[in-house]
């Protein structure tokens, strides 16, 4: 073993406060170090080349890098290992810059702290092992869930592409919600001409597949290699025989609600879903046909010509393989019920936005649904920025389409008086503000308040509307003929269905999470799934589209190349230790662990690398490639080995997403905080198994600090369900032995929240000197024959 | 006191009526407040000139009762700088002209001592009896 150990001044960043000249001193005492050297710059070009040229001259093969946080520059590194012929994973850093220089003004301090992390790299690199990025080959073809505008523009970017795109949409029709619209804000396109030619491209594009009145029942696998399980739900009409002549609507006896005229008008049990529906085919409301529902009728079979009424047909259940996913499951307006003070499904004249899109649409060719009156209110924000119906989110699009649809009603007849309540009109968007105005110069009334309540006349059922204005502060009543409630957006109930099967995060609003709001928003944490539209959150047609591209963009980059790289840092198993308990099948967040042959063994494509696995293992069989036990003990014991008998000294386990990052940042604000700590880095704080927490404590550890991200940024779901379990144990053993459970802190943070690290840590600090039980030496003794009794005890929860 | 105001046919026919007389678009008025920072003669008033276009784009009459509409200089300051570009000074003019229309004596010529006129310039009575009368 050759072990070369690089350690940078950062322009002074670091030398300022470090010593490292007495580092690299130190670095060459360490067994099998046979090459140091210090360098201005490592990163640069310079500093590179150095390391490249040390790497063939002295033989090294595996390198310590002594500098600034692995999360800025540990791939620079790598690349040059790779570069140098060295696998890339035979490299640690040591964080000497965040973690030392800059939280640490003392000079003595920070280089003490110095010597123990350069100590912990160099034991941890000795354990390195050289891992190889397996690739897989990933295939073109693409399931896009969901056939509204999203969908429709994924689908056609990656039809165009030359990929091969599965259309999935539970509705007998494509188009969403766009097609109900009758304009589009600000240009006031019409929205069912615009949209109509895309719907035809899609049913006509040779690349892609059209299933209509669809749903996912099932998907299993992963990128590259997605198993999805579709169910056709029977629509009764033959889809090949069927002319869409409507003999057959007229005939049937049956009168509903019609869904896409959201209850203004009535439709037939036999039905086609929409005008210009796609494709252009009756079906039967199985839930409304009375021959289906054991009465006597067969009406349509009767009259239909061609001979397409089908009672006979079942679900069809059909299975696809594909290999990336883009999820574009839109959104369901609010329901406008649930703020009863404004009576909607109550009182006759208080109707939602889509409802008044579909009258103006409906209204241009034929008799109005219903008459609107003179009159006309709207309400802002019915169902967003409103805790009391739990929907704190602004819905974005509200504003505007309610600017819209008053400008579209003023103008059909000028001499209506419409009236807008709002709480903040935001026109944000390219063109919005200057529609705005327009509408304000076409008289619409903006009125700055959120309405308190409506009273509706028992007799005349006209509307009594209060409101304060608070711009004159003074209270507004007004009688309204009509009250159109803006209602805000919902994640729809496809998006909730489809996140269950896909396992995909949700954010607090219920949307989908994306994998980073800044840099990946289209992406989720899952690989190969992409997300475009209204279940990422409200948004509007054209960020709808740019963000359906985008998606469509992300998958051709991951199937384009025809091989996809895997991570190599994932968990393995050592067959000879497992003893087949199936503990580790069943937590698994991404389920990447079966069974074969009475063996548990782990699917490097799906596995994540968190290490969640490795301590609910009692045999020790499962282990996580770069951050082995063997490793994280060493490190633990060279974190703590500097530490004299009067030291308090406290470990902290942080996670790489978000914990880790929250020390550099810290940092990076040259926040200072007690030189106390020592990190330890991980991917998931849920691979610190409790034998390595008593070790710490063993060894002279006086308290743990467990970081981990907080579960909605976390990329790895129940995270801290397992952490909980694994600090359970240890507390236990902590009081039994008659010390202190309290000396193991676990906090979900957020890269962002920096005061909470620091505070964290002081009050941890305090706590473990002077409020906790003693643990004394005979107790640290004790704990390390604790060993033996935590795999009874993790042994008898598998039982 | 908080007031209460009632829209109705008539708030919309005295809004109406401003919009004709002034030949301003009243709707337009984002209250952002540049006229009542902008106008010299605001700290003698008891309403800002905002507050005024406020009042005229709900309809409410009791604008007609205040001091302000008076006490506006025509000075145009306001609508120099008024980023929608609306002129509340005709706005002012407007509610002036409909107050004056109704022929509300404010003046009573009867009051007014001969003697204390002689000595007053005649410019200022005239403009006063104008002004004052309906």
């Amino acid at each position: 073993m050759r072990i070369g150990v690089y350690v940078c001044h950062c322009g002074g960043n670091i030398s300022d406060v470090v010593d490292v000249k007495k580092i690299a001193e130190l670095a060459g005492q360490q067994n099998e170090v046979v090459f140091v050297r210090d360098l201005e710059h490592t990163c640069s070009e310079e500093g590179q080349k150095f390391i490249l040229e040390d790497i063939a001259e002295h033989k090294l093969d595996r390198i310590v890098v002594s500098a600034c946080s692995p999360l800025f520059h540990e791939k620079t590194f790598m690349k040059l290992l790779e570069k140098a012929g060295l696998n890339p994973y035979m490299l640690e850093m040591a964080n000497i810059r965040e973690q030392c220089s800059w939280s640490h003004p003392s000079k003595t301090t920070a280089t003490r702290k110095a010597e123990d992390l350069v100590k912990m790299a160099i034991e941890k690199v000795r354990f390195d092992t050289p891992l190889e990025r397996n690739s897989i080959p990933i295939g073109k073809r693409v399931l896009v869930i969901g056939g509204g505008i999203a969908g429709i523009q994924s689908a056609l970017d990656l039809g165009d592409a030359g990929f091969e795109v599965f259309m999935v949409e539970k509705e007998p029709a494509i188009g969403g919600k766009m097609a109900q619209l009758s304009k589009t804000f600000p240009t006031e396109d019409c929205a069912t001409c615009i949209i109509g030619p895309k719907l035809t491209d899609v049913a006509t594009h040779p690349n892609i597949h059209l299933y209509t009145y669809t749903e996912i029942k099932d998907v299993k696998g992963f990128l590259g290699n997605f198993t999805v399980t579709l169910t056709r739900k029977p629509r009764y009409v033959d889809l090949e025989k069927c002319v869409s002549c409507g003999i057959c609507a007229e005939k049937c006896p049956v009168k509903v609600p019609d869904e896409f005229n959201l209850g203004l008008s009535e439709r037939h049990a036999i039905y086609i879903h929409n005008a210009i529906a796609v494709p252009r085919k009756y079906l039967i409301d199985d839930k409304a046909c009375r021959q289906l529902n054991g009465q006597r009728c067969g009406i349509c079979q009767k009259v239909c010509v061609q001979g397409a009424v089908d009672y006979e047909q079942k679900p069809i259940e059909e299975i696809i393989t594909v290999d990336t996913i883009i999820t574009a499951t839109g959104y369901t307006p609010f329901d406008a019920s649930l703020k009863a003070v404004y009576g909607y499904g109550k009182f006759a004249n208080v109707i939602t936005g889509l409802q008044l899109e579909r009258i103006i649409a409906t209204g241009s060719s034929g008799p109005p649904l219903r008459a609107i009156g003179n009159r006309i209110a709207f309400i802002q924000c019915v169902g967003s920025r409103d805790e009391q119906v739990e929907r704190e989110n602004c819905s974005r699009i509200c504003c505007m389409y309610a600017t819209k649809l008053a400008q579209l009603v003023k103008r059909i007849n000028p001499s209506r008086e419409v009236y807008v309540f709002y709480t903040d009109l935001r026109a944000y968007g390219k063109g919005f503000e200057e529609y705005y105005k327009r509408a304000q110069t076409a008289g619409i009334k903006y009125v700055r308040g959120r309405t308190a309540e409506i009273q509706e006349d028992p007799i005349t059922k006209k509307l009594l509307v209060r409101t304060e204005d608070t711009l004159s502060r003074q209270i507004i009543e007004g009688e309204f003929d009509l009250v159109v409630l803006s209602n805000g957006l919902t994640p729809s109930a496809s998006t909730d269905q489809v996140a269950d099967i896909l396992k995909l995060a949700r954010s607090a609003d219920g949307f989908l999470q994306e994998a980073h709001p800044k840099f990946r928003p289209v992406d989720t944490l899952v690989d190969g799934i992409f997300i475009a539209g209204c279940a990422q959150g409200p948004k509007d047609i054209p960020d709808t589209v740019s963000q359906a591209s985008a998606a469509a963009a992300r998958a051709i980059r991951l199937m384009n190349k025809g091989i996809y790289e895997i991570e190599p840092i994932t968990a393995f198993v050592r067959p000879h230790l497992c003893d087949g308990c199936e503990k580790c099948i069943g937590i698994c967040p991404p389920k990447a662990i079966q069974m074969e042959n009475g063996k548990a063994v782990v699917n490097g494509a799906l596995c994540k690398g968190c290490g969640l696995c490795c301590a609910y293992c009692h045999t020790e069989a499962l282990d996580l490639a770069y951050y082995t036990t063997k490793q994280l003990m060493a490190e633990i014991e060279m974190a703590l080995i500097s530490k004299k008998d009067e030291e308090t000294r406290i470990l902290i386990f942080a996670d790489n997403t978000c914990a880790y990052r929250l020390a550099d940042n810290v940092g990076t604000a040259r926040l200072s905080y007690p030189a106390e700590t020592r990190v330890i880095r991980v991917p998931s704080s849920s691979r610190i198994t409790p034998k390595m927490m008593l070790y710490a404590f063993a060894k002279g550890a006086d308290g743990l600090f467990i970081g981990e991200c907080d579960y909605k940024a976390s990329p790895y779901s129940n995270s801290g369900e397992s952490i909980k379990r694994n600090i359970g144990i240890v507390r236990e053993i902590l009081d039994e032995i008659g010390s202190d459970g309290g000396r193991i802190n676990f906090t979900e943070l957020l890269a962002s929240l920096l005061t909470d690290y620091y505070k964290t840590i002081t009050n941890l600090i305090k706590f473990a000197k002077k409020e906790a039980k003693p643990l004394t030496k005979e107790m640290r003794e004790k704990l390390l024959t604790y060993t033996d009794r935590l795999f009874t005890t993790t042994r008898k929860e598998s039982e | 006191m908080i007031r209460k105001m009632i829209i109705n046919n008539q708030s919309e026919e005295f809004h109406r009526k401003i919009k004709e007389l002034s030949g301003e678009i009243l709707t337009l008025c984002d209250q952002c407040g540049t006229c009542t920072g902008s106008c010299p003669m605001v700290i003698e008033m008891d309403i800002t000139p905002s507050q005024m276009m406020r009042l005229v784009l709900l309809g409410d009459e009791e604008v007609l009762e205040a001091k302000t509409i008076w006490i506006c200089a025509s000075c145009y300051s306001c609508t120099a700088r008024c980023p929608r570009g609306i002129d509340a000074s005709k706005v002012a003019e407007a509610l002036r002209q409909i107050k004056q229309r109704k022929a509300v004596d404010y003046l009573n010529w009867e009051d007014v001592d001969i003697e204390e006129a002689k000595e007053l310039p005649q410019m200022a009575l005239v403009a006063a009896f104008r002004k004052l009368t309906g």
